[in-house]
C-alpha cells in the first residue's frame, strides 16, 4: 500500500503510543522517541517494522511517540495509522495478527 | 565582704583543674539581665544564627524533609550559606526530593561537597545519577540515618529545622500555626544530636509552647521565617490517594493477604506506608475488621487519612507516627489523644533500646523492581536513574512479623518483577509476600503462610511464574547501561553497604 497522505493515531497517555505518518519517497524512516527506549527501544522499532511490512509498506515516514505501550497496542496503531494515511485498504486483517 | 570565697577558700589548696566561684553570673553571662536570660536564643536573622552557631567549611548540616515537596526550608538555608561564603559542607536532611532541584547549583559551586539522605528524586536525582557529584551520595534508611548518626560517622554540627510554631526560648512543635506537618519525627532525631540547633520558626508564640515536640534543652537558636513549607505538597508523590482500579484491585488482594496471613488477631498491629496501593489496603481493612470483630493495638508509620479514620471508629487503638502524610493525619495529632509522635529512633533505628517496628506484625510496602530473590528496589528506576528514597523500607521489613510487598506486575511497559533487581535496598529474606495484579507470591522462606493463603483461596503462585508472566506481556528488558562509576551507596540499616549505583551511560 502506498502512504499519500499523512495520518495519526493513539494517544500519549501512559502505556499508550502516538504514531504519525507521512508519504515519503525512497524508502521506510522510522523516527522513535520511547520512555523506555533504553529497556525496549530495539524491541519497539522492530515491531513497527514487522507491521509495516506486512501492510506492504515500504515507502513513509513513521514517527512514533511512545509512552510505554506493550507489543499488541503498537501494532494496533500502527495499524490503524496506516488505514487513515491511504487511500485504498488492500491487507487482510486475519493475515495481520 | 568578710565571708569572700578567697576568704572561705584561704586555706584550702584547690585540687588541679578545678577553680573558685568567681560570681553567679561569671561562667553564664546570659543570666546577667532579665532580656538576656529570656531572649538569648531569639536570633535577629538566620545570618546571624548562621553566624553564632559557629558553622565552618567542611562541616555538615542536617534538616528534616517532613513538609516532603512542599519543602522550603532546605533551598532556603543552602541558599543563605551560598551567599555568606560557605564551602565544602555535607549535606544530611532526612531526605530530598523533586523540590530541592536549586541544590544542583550550590553542588556544582562546591558549596556542597557530601549528601547523605534517605532518596531524591527529579532533576536533582537526575544529575547525581549521571555524574555530578565527585563523592558519591550515601543513601540510608529512615532508623539507618540515626544508627550513622549515633555511631559517630555522621556528626551533624548544625541543624536547621523548620517548626510552624516555637516560643523564645525553643519549644516547637509542628501541629500549631499556619504551616502544620504534623509528627516531626525526623527533626526530634537532630534536635537530640546535633551540636548546635537552629529553629526556622513561622511564628513565635508565646512561652511555653506546647507540646514541645523539640525541646528548650536541645535549641541554641530561634529565627523567625515568613514559611517553612506548604503542607499542601506533603501528600505529593509517594504518598497518594487512589481511584485507580488496578491499585484498588491490589489493595483488596493485600488486605485479604493481611486477613488470611495468620496473624490477623485481636490486638494485632500494622503499618500500611505509602504508594497507591499500600493507602487503599487499609480501606479494604476495616470491613475484615469489623466482621471478625477484632480491633489493632497500633498503627504505625508514615501515617495516612485512612489509618486515622480507622482509629477515629475506635478500630485502631493507637498511632504512633514519625511523619504525617497528609493534612489529616496532621491534624489527627493534634486533637486525638491517643495520637502520638515519636522520632525516626524510636520508630526504626537497629541499635535504639526500643523499635517501635519491631513490634509490628505486618507491613504494606511498595517497590520499583522486586527480583526472584525477593530483594526490592525503592531507588533507581528501570532507567538507573534514583526517583525514590529508602525509607522505612528495610527498617520495617526487618522488623515486622509479615512484610508485604505490593505493586502492579506491570507499569506501562516496565515489569516490577525482575529477574536481578537494577539495585537492592531492601534483602528479600526480609519479604514475606508480593502482592500483584496478576497474582501472589510467597517467600519460600515463609511456607506457612503460603499454606494459609492456599487454603483461604487466594491465587498464589511462584514468583518466577510472576515474572514469566510480565515478561510476555512486555518482552524481556535489555540491561541498562551504566558506567563503572560508583554515583551512590546503599546503606542497610547496620550501616553496612548493601548496594552501589552506579552512573548511567549517556
Amino acid at each position: 500500500m502506498k502512504i499519500v497522505r499523512e495520518a495519526l493515531a493513539g494517544t500519549l497517555e501512559s502505556s499508550d503510543l502516538m504514531v504519525r505518518i507521512a508519504p515519503r519517497e525512497e524508502g521506510l524512516e522510522v523516527v522513535l522517541q520511547s520512555e523506555v527506549i533504553h529497556q525496549f527501544g530495539t524491541q519497539i522499532e522492530a515491531v513497527v517494522r514487522e507491521t509495516l511490512a506486512k501492510l506492504a509498506i515500504v515507502d513513509g515516514l513513521v514517527v512514533i511517540e511512545d509512552k510505554g505501550a506493550l507489543d499488541c497496542v503498537i501494532r494496533a496503531r500502527v495499524q490503524t495509522a496506516v488505514q487513515r494515511a491511504v487511500d485504498e485498504w488492500t491487507a487482510e486483517w486475519s493475515a495481520l495478527s | 565582704m568578710t565571708h569572700s570565697t578567697e576568704a572561705r577558700l584561704a586555706d584550702v589548696s584547690l585540687p588541679a583543674g578545678l577553680e573558685a566561684f568567681s560570681g553567679v553570673t561569671a561562667r553564664a553571662p546570659h543570666l546577667a539581665t532579665q532580656t538576656q536570660k529570656h531572649g538569648r536564643k531569639l536570633a535577629a536573622s538566620l545570618e546571624d544564627a548562621i553566624r553564632a552557631s559557629g558553622l565552618k567549611n567542611g562541616m555538615t548540616i542536617s534538616f528534616h524533609h517532613a513538609f516532603r515537596e512542599g519543602d522550603k526550608t532546605i533551598n532556603f538555608v543552602v541558599d543563605k550559606l551560598a551567599a555568606m561564603g560557605f564551602r565544602d559542607l555535607t549535606l544530611a536532611p532526612s531526605s530530598l526530593l523533586s523540590c530541592n532541584f536549586p541544590l544542583i547549583e550550590h553542588i556544582k559551586s562546591g558549596v556542597i561537597r557530601r549528601i547523605y539522605t534517605s532518596g531524591m528524586r527529579g532533576k536533582l536525582a537526575d544529575a547525581i545519577s549521571h555524574g555530578l557529584m565527585e563523592t558519591p551520595i550515601n543513601v540510608h534508611s529512615h532508623g539507618g540515618r540515626v544508627h550513622l548518626i549515633d555511631r559517630g560517622e555522621l556528626t551533624l554540627d548544625v541543624a536547621f529545622l523548620g517548626v510552624s510554631t516555637a516560643d523564645v526560648f525553643g519549644n516547637a512543635n509542628a501541629i500549631s500555626g499556619r504551616s502544620r506537618c504534623g509528627s516531626l519525627g525526623y527533626a526530634m532525631v537532630d534536635a537530640a544530636r546535633a551540636g548546635k540547633v537552629i529553629l526556622l520558626a513561622e511564628e513565635i508564640v508565646p512561652f511555653p509552647n506546647a507540646p514541645a515536640s523539640i525541646r528548650q534543652d536541645q535549641v541554641d537558636f530561634v529565627v523567625k521565617v515568613d514559611q517553612i513549607g506548604d503542607p499542601s505538597k506533603i501528600s505529593v508523590g509517594a504518598a497518594r490517594m487512589t481511584s485507580n482500579p488496578r491499585e484498588l484491585l491490589i489493595a483488596r488482594l493485600a488486605a485479604e493477604v493481611m486477613e488470611h496471613a495468620g496473624l490477623f488477631e485481636e490486638g494485632f498491629s500494622l503499618q500500611t506506608g505509602t504508594g497507591g496501593s499500600a493507602t487503599a489496603t487499609t480501606r479494604f481493612l476495616e470491613d475484615r475488621m469489623v466482621k471478625k470483630g477484632i480491633k489493632a493495638a497500633f498503627a504505625l508509620g508514615g501515617i495516612t487519612g485512612p489509618i486515622v479514620d480507622l482509629h477515629q471508629k475506635g478500630l485502631i487503638g493507637r498511632i504512633i507516627d514519625t511523619q504525617s502524610f497528609d493534612a489529616v493525619a496532621a491534624e489527627s495529632l493534634r486533637v486525638n489523644p491517643e495520637h502520638w509522635e515519636i522520632s525516626t529512633n524510636t520508630y526504626a533505628n537497629l541499635t535504639s533500646k526500643g523499635a517501635y517496628c519491631d513490634r509490628v506484625d505486618m507491613v504494606i510496602l511498595s517497590a520499583l523492581e522486586i527480583d526472584l530473590d525477593f530483594n526490592v528496589n525503592v531507588i533507581t528506576g528501570s532507567d538507573g536513574v534514583m526517583r525514590g528514597a529508602s525509607g522505612g523500607h528495610s527498617d520495617v521489613a526487618a522488623g515486622a512479623a509479615l512484610a508485604i510487598v505490593v505493586g502492579p506486575l506491570i507499569r506501562s511497559r516496565i515489569p516490577t518483577v525482575v529477574e536481578k533487581c537494577t539495585t537492592v535496598v531492601t534483602p528479600g529474606e526480609t519479604i514475606g509476600v508480593l502482592v500483584t495484579d496478576h497474582g501472589i507470591a510467597v517467600n519460600p522462606n515463609r511456607p506457612e503462610v503460603a499454606e494459609r493463603l492456599k487454603a483461604a483461596g487466594l491465587p498464589v503462585m511462584t514468583i518466577e511464574e510472576l515474572y514469566a508472566r510480565a515478561i510476555s506481556l512486555t518482552g524481556k528488558p535489555q540491561p541498562i547501561e551504566f558506567l563503572d562509576r560508583v554515583v551512590g551507596l546503599i546503606r542497610y540499616r547496620d550501616g553496612t553497604v548493601i548496594d552501589a549505583v552506579r552512573q548511567v551511560k549517556g
